[in-house]
């Protein structure tokens, strides 16, 4: 039986345990809810150039040159632009990332390299060995547009070098707060999906067709790869929030036994305590 | 007589959303007004002000540095890279801006990229005028 001022300090360590946890559960339910906030902010841009660029791949192309970000090429090296978050202590949610994009990248079965962004899944994929062409860290917590440009031009650049012929966007589907799901889907070649809706077909374009659409597809890659972060964010703050309160929760429960067993403990001694007086009293007597 | 609604648009949020009788963007082929019941338009914008006419003769000033316009019958959409209305732009910035665009052209250093620094300078320069404009108004 461990003495009660061993105890003592025990409890008194899980106690700021606790207090941290707790604060950091805080912390990342306040940010969960400004990145959620940003994330639903997103969606009209989002879906407003979804229509458009549906509605322009529609048009019967002028068929000559399709733009390059379409055209679809014979795939001899994949990309994989692979968002995680830059800190941990988030439960699974990094491993589960790190995870879904090596099987993806082996699944392959070509030669391929990645862009990271997020210390972790970049600091995973330089031990396994993996080709990272670039990497990015340090985005906050509320990265802009105007922050996340150079992902897209880096895949976009080499994309359009025939560096490769295929990029994939790896980052954390924000589900719900408990819920997040490692997502891969296909950034270039673009798309675009099939819209039905009810939009009067007969627009002009100006300058033309080509031109709007050669505007348009950069942005529309720089927004995906916007989104992909944001949603990242979402999930890392939740994902974070959860872990915290569970740990929050072990500890208070690792409280409450440690003082049980510290009331016995002190209860122990002071038996044992009067044992003895009564047992010394009665040799006298 | 009919309204339009307006909206601009960018990917981190709605920066206004309002009923208009009149909207007026700078296209990439020359400015542009759209009155209600317009043919159905999509341009690209260069960077300028996007001027809005509302019920009542009530104008309003924005800043765009570019993106793309939607026009239809009874909606306008401007999907923007970057908008501020005039009262947010921060004007010591846009400045700053400009004094660092001037001297990068002024130097013309090998590597420099004269285009960019060109866009940059005229981004800044209008950022500057839509921000004047609108306070002479008050």
């Amino acid at each position: 039986m461990p003495s009660t001022r061993e105890i003592r300090r025990r409890i008194r360590s899980v106690k700021s345990t606790a207090k941290i946890t707790k604060a950091m559960e805080m912390v990342a339910a306040s940010k969960m809810r400004r990145a959620q906030q940003r994330v639903i902010a997103a969606r009209p841009y989002a879906q407003k150039m979804r229509e458009v660029l549906a509605d322009l791949a529609a048009q019967p192309q002028s068929a000559e040159v399709l733009h390059p970000l379409l055209q679809q090429r014979t795939v001899q090296r994949v990309a994989v632009v692979h968002v995680t978050a830059d800190r941990g202590l988030c439960g699974g949610l990094n491993a589960n990332m790190n995870r879904r994009t090596s099987a993806f990248v082996l699944d392959q079965k070509l030669p391929s390299s990645l862009v990271t962004v997020g210390r972790r899944g970049r600091d995973f994929m330089v031990r396994y060995g993996r080709d990272v062409r670039a990497e990015f860290t340090q985005l906050g917590d509320y990265p802009e547009l105007i922050n996340v440009l150079p992902i897209a031009r880096v895949v976009m650049d080499d994309y359009m070098a025939g560096a490769v012929d295929q990029v994939y966007l790896a980052y954390t589907q924000f589900m719900n707060t408990v819920i997040q799901r490692p997502n891969i889907r296909l950034l270039l070649p673009i798309e675009p999906a099939e819209f039905e809706g009810r939009r009067p077909s007969e627009y002009i374009y100006e300058p033309g067709p080509a031109a709007v659409l050669a505007e348009l597809l950069p942005r529309f890659v720089e927004m995906q790869v916007y989104h992909a972060v944001l949603e990242s964010i979402a999930s890392e703050h939740s994902a974070r929030m959860v872990a915290m309160r569970s740990a929050t929760d072990a500890a208070n429960d690792m409280i409450t036994s440690l003082t049980l067993t510290y009331n016995k403990a002190r209860q122990e001694t002071i038996t044992k305590e009067l044992l003895e007086i009564s047992a010394g009293a009665a040799a006298l007597s | 007589m009919a309204n339009l609604k307006f909206e601009i648009v960018t990917a981190e949020r709605v920066v206004y959303s309002e009923e208009v009788n009149m909207v007026t963007a700078p296209g990439v082929e020359g400015e542009l007004g759209v009155l209600p019941r317009h043919t159905p338009l999509l341009t690209t914008l260069q960077p300028g002000e996007v001027r809005v006419k509302k019920e009542g003769g009530e104008e309003v000033i924005m800043f765009v540095s570019g993106g793309f316009l939607e026009v239809m019958p009874d909606k306008v959409v401007i999907l923007a890279d970057t908008a501020e209305r005039a009262e947010e732009i921060d004007v010591a910035r846009a400045e700053e801006a400009r004094r660092r665009a001037e001297t990068r052209i002024a130097e013309r250093a090998e590597t420099m990229d004269v285009a960019r620094a060109e866009a940059a300078l005229r981004r800044s320069l209008i950022r500057l005028k839509v921000a004047q404009r609108r306070r002479r108004e008050r």
